[in-house]
């Protein structure tokens, strides 16, 4: 076989993996608005993404805006601004760095859990089984994780954007002594509530993506252990690809 | 019951099914029997519909199952129970769970009858007590057993098994088909079983059908298949390396 038609037969499989990709994804929005409705699933899947994941993110957050009120006083007591590191830090936190490493880190923790589980599932035949029994995969597994994740996401955000102003706030305050009083008011004064929807807007996008694609990826695997390890792989490439560039696209529709 | 015409499936360029064509009566045991990689569970998965063959059809009581939508294959799959090689009990549910699924999923039994039903299930295959475990503590054994009790959950018209008998020991192999032969006996339903176990195939079957490179090469009841003149079956029920089937 030619090169040529190598690569020929790579844009083909391309492009169907890029259609059944999309074919999923419809199938899925179609049960969000049809019943059975798993409540008791979709509440143990917020367990899991959500509970479960706020150890993580009260180190990230917390690291997060801690070193960002540092790097941002060194670079403004130069032009004695150290009034503004407040803002600065509740600006990058609830703009752009509490929805992005939240999906990020809800990425490693739950979606690489996500793809894991749903390629063992595939493996081991228990995909076929709920199909033999009439059960649809894609409502009984996608639907109940992907909502957890559009709920948890944004609330996982808010703690993170929360815990970071704390953060920035304690190494502001007490480490680099800039009054609280100015530090506070530049927050008040330099944030607006639509800072915090609009991040909150990219946090449940965030939480879908991460979602499908984990559920997608864990959904398809292919044979053994080596195709979970796979998909898993693939899983948490992609959404954390797909949360950045997604990032870029969103910021610039929304400020 | 179910009428199987002419079936080709390939995958890729592999040709896996190359002209099968089956009749399972109500009420019957058959057993397809052939080598590994001869296309066994490819065949069995088309009987639910969760393989399309490319060519052929598969009638299921008068219906065309290749072409049906996606609600209506649904419906007919409700008449299948499928006993997996595997099992493939879901992990994260416990064996009462798992035998509860289709009855949670597909009727409106109070919870207490779903239980009672679950423990009557269990009795059957010869279980008690282990209600609350979780698959990973059953031995594989115990697990094709739970696996039968959720395959007969909702008093299906026919159960497909899918090498029922794998990867257990001689002494447990002989147990789960006196259970599939007395289970069939006491429910008068269908039973379509793939194996390479040729003994158990024996015992169990009315009718064993030997499938070899895509196609169906003999067919016949267990005596028939024993005394048939056919070399590819002489050879596969003597295990012998040698004969016009290539292992290697």
């Amino acid at each position: 076989m030619g090169p040529v038609t190598r690569f020929g037969r790579w844009i083909f499989a391309q492009v169907e993996d890029l259609g059944r990709l999309f074919v999923v994804l419809f199938a899925t929005l179609s049960w969000f608005v049809r019943p059975p409705y798993r409540i008791r699933e979709t509440f143990r899947q917020m367990q899991y993404v959500g509970v479960g994941s706020f150890l993580i993110i009260s180190l990230t957050g917390t690291f997060t805006g801690m070193v960002l009120a540092l790097q941002t006083f060194s670079a403004f007591v130069t032009f004695n601004a150290e009034s503004l590191v407040g803002a600065t830090v509740a600006l990058s936190l609830t703009r752009e760095l509490g929805p992005v490493l939240s999906g990020l880190m809800v990425t490693a923790r739950a979606g690489s859990a996500m793809a894991a589980n749903l390629g063992t599932m595939r493996v081991t035949e228990q995909i076929d089984a709920l199909q033999t029994m009439a059960v649809d995969p894609i409502e009984y597994l996608f639907v109940p994780r992907i909502t957890a994740a559009l709920i948890m996401v944004p609330v996982l955000t808010v703690y993170f954007n929360f815990l970071g102003i704390l953060g920035g706030y304690f190494v502001g305050v007490n480490y680099l002594g800039i009054p609280p009083g100015p530090f506070v008011t530049s927050i008040v004064n330099l944030t607006d509530y639509d800072d915090l929807t609009t991040g909150l807007i990219k946090s449940c996008f965030f939480g879908l993506i991460l979602s499908f694609i984990s559920c997608y990826k864990g959904y398809t695997a292919g044979e053994g252990a080596e195709g979970v390890g796979q998909a898993t792989m693939q899983a948490v490439v992609l959404s954390s690809v797909l949360i950045l560039v997604s990032d870029y696209f969103l910021t610039d529709w929304l400020f | 019951m179910i009428q199987v015409l002419d079936i080709h499936k390939r995958f890729g360029e592999q040709k896996v099914l190359d002209g099968v064509s089956l009749n399972v009566t109500r009420g019957e045991i058959l057993v397809i029997i052939g080598g590994s990689g001869t296309g066994k569970t490819v065949l069995l998965k088309h009987l639910i519909g969760l393989v399309r063959p490319d060519k052929g059809h598969i009638f299921v009581e008068g219906l065309d199952i290749c072409h049906l939508r996606s609600w209506e294959l649904k419906e007919t799959r409700k008449k299948f129970g499928m006993l997996f090689q595997g099992a493939a009990l879901f992990d994260s549910l416990t064996v009462a769970e798992n035998v509860a699924f289709p009855m949670r999923e597909h009727t409106k039994l109070k919870e207490e009858e779903i239980l009672a039903r679950v423990q009557s299930r269990l009795a059957e295959v010869g279980l008690h007590g282990i209600e609350g475990k979780h698959p990973s503590e059953l031995s594989g054994g115990m697990r094709k057993r739970v696996g039968l009790a959720r395959a007969l959950a909702l008093e299906p018209e026919i159960v497909l098994f899918d090498e029922p008998t794998t990867g257990l020991d001689p002494i447990m192999s002989d147990v789960i088909n006196d259970l599939i032969l007395n289970t069939q006996r006491k429910l008068g339903i269908t039973f379509f079983i793939i194996s390479h176990d040729v003994k158990g195939a024996m015992k169990m079957a009315h009718r064993v059908a030997m499938l070899y490179e895509g196609r169906i090469v003999e067919e016949g009841t267990p005596e028939e298949i024993r005394s048939s003149g056919n070399p590819i079956v002489q050879q596969f029920l003597s295990g012998s390396s040698e004969g016009p089937i290539q292992a290697v």
